[in-house]
């Protein structure tokens, strides 16, 4: 929306449809959030888009984009205990990467206050696995609330915070893909910007800060534990958790987030409906509200999207008090994965209580299998160059570990680039251990520009340290591209405007690297060489692949008024060999029913990274043509 | 208000600008005193992977997705991806396609047959789908079809109660400056002239 950044500081408030993730930077203006750090990760970079949406010159709040979770939550936490209160926002796996920091957090005392809101990934719509951070909360004695629409992210939010401030704790706000997306119709209250204090208040009186061995860290624990009881007690009498009263003594639903409204959806059409306790805080477990709830009904229905986080507890606390309500928790392992959407919760209630509902409406028959689409590198990316030429230089047999990135993409079909992943910024010590004792298979490890700052360099200094034996291929695209083209510490720019360019061959260079070697990815006979020679050598070897991301650079040449290039066509001289469609791929190739091979005007960007892959010399730019970029 | 429940699935290729049209119809409802709710894809898949948007209007609706099978509507931007948004529809659906074709993977390598709008059709007649097949038309941007299908269905007041007026207010609230004007002027010059 073009007026968003305006309404989102409007001290009027108002309604506006917003999605989750935007919805919780109203709420972070109205709790006079001071500091707010982030690394991108979906389902959550588009809160930091709504906060760009804000007039820099009127913008309450400082963000950043940190160099990864980890720093972030740093940032973000140094802030607090210094009377600021902050926020850091990341994805699921993030916060394995801020782990080590996290952890820590409820031991501290932040007299700010400090919101940690995650974005889970439940059906692993954008991630390397599906995890359940609700665990963390538990390991780390920290709060955690779950809203279930974007008009609860917005007042869990603020409650979040203000509880944080008041208890001077960590309150972590854990959203889900659909929680983030899902659109909806806000009301925004008014409110009144807060005269703001800029004096450091770090005072070490507040703390300890410093929890090591023994003496120090038990009482930090055990400080952490009381400050969770009394949480836990807040929690039983919070508004936060709403019971949906149906009037039924027999069938009780204990359910939280998004499975609660797919719930309702299911239940639109129950014949008998169950009543429902809707969990807002769902750590530490409302005990005396659960136990309730537990005595009103004979059987209780626990309802959670991935694993028995809430499950478990209930179940040990039926056995604490002593009541026989019988407690239906995941019933195969189906109920442990993917998202509950309508249908699938659906399912899950006819296999709990078939009776409460209707026969199953009957589903068009025979869905249709049609051919899967799934994502690809754009037309003109410089990966897929890259990709295409580095097959041609390796061996059948040889070993490529792929990373996080667009450039993850190279291992789909036709290219097969990359055939293990972990997450960010593996590639390189995965690749020394496919080193150990391999003498006859090389290693190429790949890696991208935003991960090589986030979490690559760590296994990238090893290799030198330790004298690993493989060759690392870095798709410099010079943008943090698949989230959504986020700068990074090699572009130029932060968030906030102007910085210096941290250029990452000189940092190569600097940690003792002398074998590298810097190619533009469109040149493909060079690349391919480069890779040839780089694998062949012995040792750590680094190969830099390079080119824009076209997807970025073609939309900012487009908003400043220049016209696109012209595209490209096959001539007559056509032999239909099809490396164009086969081996290089790019989508804007397409197949007509004679076997024969058109371009598709929708998607050619008239970049000619094509051209020099035909043998027949037969794509060429359309006329008035100067050439490719 | 009206009360009548419409559920209405879209589907297209990341890139086709799937999220701008959702985002207008769900404007558009809102404009019309519709009570609406909805979500888009993002991440990974907007590169060129399947992308859908669910919009519910009705005062009924909770989740902001559709069951499977259950649109009352499918609204697609591409011939593959209108095959693929059929799953989601309800039997005696409504579908309605721009048909211009951005082939999957495998139908580019050659593993796969070329789909025909023929076989759409006569999935439609089978399912007794009522099918509505946009003719590509030609664009100065290939990025403007979403507003080409908006003009179709706003000329053909697809969607009950919504008008042709309403999507041009959430238009207003969505973009600015030259790239208003161009959808406007497309817009206007479709909803008069598409019959």
């Amino acid at each position: 929306m073009k007026q968003l950044g305006e309404l989102l500081i409007s001290p009027h408030g108002g309604q506006e449809i917003v999605m989750g993730n935007t919805a919780i930077v109203r709420a972070m203006i109205e709790s006079n959030v001071r500091v707010a750090t982030s690394y991108p990760g979906s389902p959550t970079p588009e809160i930091a888009a709504a906060i760009a949406s804000i007039p820099k010159d009127k913008n309450p709040l400082y963000f950043e984009f940190s160099t990864n979770e980890k720093v972030a939550t740093e940032v973000a936490f140094g802030a607090s205990i210094n009377g600021h209160l902050s926020t850091v926002f990341f994805k699921s796996v993030g916060l394995n990467v801020a782990a080590d920091t996290f952890v820590q957090l409820g031991h501290m005392e932040l007299i700010g206050g400090m919101v940690i809101v995650l974005g889970d990934d439940p059906g692993a719509n954008s991630s390397q696995n599906e995890q359940d951070n609700r665990h963390y909360a538990r390991l780390a004695y920290i709060p955690m609330l779950e809203p279930a629409t974007p008009t609860e992210v917005y007042t869990m939010f603020k409650e979040a915070a203000r509880l944080s401030i008041e208890r001077r704790m960590p309150v972590i706000l854990r959203l889900t893909t659909h929680v983030c997306h899902a659109k909806e119709k806000v009301n925004f209250t008014s409110w009144r910007s807060q005269p703001t204090d800029n004096s450091p208040l770090f005072n070490p009186d507040n703390g300890p800060y410093i929890p090591l061995t023994t003496k120090l860290v038990l009482p930090l624990k055990r400080r952490a534990l009381e400050k969770l009881a009394l949480f836990s007690a807040h929690a039983d009498t919070s508004s936060l958790n709403t019971l949906v009263d149906h009037g039924n003594s027999t069938y009780g639903v204990l359910t939280m987030g998004a499975a609660f409204q797919s719930l309702q959806d299911v239940l639109e059409k129950a014949v008998v409906k169950p009543n429902i306790l809707k969990l807002g805080i769902i750590h530490p477990l409302p005990k005396k509200l659960v136990a309730d709830f537990l005595r009103q009904h004979m059987e209780v229905k626990v309802l959670e999207e991935l694993d028995d986080f809430i499950e478990q507890q209930v179940k040990a606390l039926a056995q604490e008090i002593g009541i026989t309500t019988k407690i239906i928790g995941k019933q195969d392992y189906e109920d442990w994965l993917n998202e509950y959407t309508p249908e699938k919760v659906d399912a899950i209630m006819r296999k709990t209580w078939l009776q409460l509902l209707p026969p199953l409406a009957e589903l068009p028959n025979h869905p249709l299998q049609w051919s899967a689409r799934p994502a690809q590198m754009c037309p003109g990316c410089g990966h897929r160059s890259a990709f295409h030429a580095i097959k041609q230089a390796l061996g059948a047999d040889d070993i490529t570990v792929a990373d996080i990135g667009c450039h993850t993409l190279g291992i789909m079909e036709p290219y097969k680039m990359g055939q293990i992943l972990l997450c960010m910024g593996h590639s390189s010590g995965t690749a020394a251990g496919l080193s150990l004792f391999n003498t006859s298979r090389k290693v190429v490890a790949f890696l991208g520009d935003s991960t090589f700052f986030h979490a690559g360099l760590p296994g990238i200094i090893n290799a030198v340290f330790n004298h690993h034996n493989f060759t690392l291929i870095l798709l410099d695209n010079g943008t943090t591209a698949m989230t959504g083209h986020q700068d990074h510490p090699g572009v130029g720019y932060n968030f906030n405007g102007p910085t210096d360019k941290i250029s990452i061959r000189r940092l190569l260079e600097g940690i003792g690297i002398t074998n590298i070697r810097e190619i533009d990815a469109y040149a493909q006979a060079k690349l391919k060489e480069a890779v040839k020679a780089a694998i062949a050598e012995e040792g750590f070897k680094v190969v830099i692949a390079k080119h824009p991301c076209m997807l970025k650079l073609m939309s900012e040449r487009s908003a400043a008024g220049n016209p696109p290039p012209p595209q490209v066509e096959i001539t007559e001289d056509c032999n239909q060999n099809y490396t164009c469609i086969n081996s290089f791929a790019c989508p804007t190739f397409q197949r007509d029913t004679e076997g024969g091979v058109w371009v598709n005007n929708d998607l050619c960007i008239g970049d000619g990274s094509c051209k020099q892959t035909c043998p027949a010399k037969a794509i060429i730019h359309k006329a008035r043509s100067k050439g490719g970029i | 208000m009206p009360s009548t429940k419409i559920d209405i699935y879209l589907i297209g290729v990341g890139g086709q600008g799937i999220g701008l049209l959702s985002e207008v119809i769900i404007r558009a409802a809102d404009y019309a005193g519709l009570p609406v709710r909805g979500t888009d894809t993002h991440g990974l898949a907007q590169r060129g992977g399947t992308v859908s948007s669910c919009i519910r209007i009705g005062p009924r609706a909770h989740s902001a997705l559709i069951q499977a099978g259950c649109a009352d509507m499918v609204i697609a931007l591409e011939r593959n991806e209108a095959l693929r948004g059929l799953n989601q529809l309800k039997t005696a659906g409504t579908l309605i396609y721009y048909d211009t074709q951005w082939q999957p993977l495998l139908v580019r390598l050659g593993k796969e047959p070329i789909l025909r709008a023929e076989d759409i059709s006569a999935e439609c007649l089978r399912r007794n789908i009522q099918e509505y097949r946009i003719e590509p038309t030609k664009l100065s941007n290939p990025k403007m079809q979403n507003i080409a299908l908006l003009a179709s269905i706003a000329k053909n007041s697809s969607i009950p109660n919504i008008t042709p007026a309403h999507y041009e207010q959430a238009l207003n609230d969505l973009l600015e400056g030259n790239k208003l004007e161009k959808n406007l002027v497309l817009f206007h010059s479709l909803t008069t002239e598409l019959g």
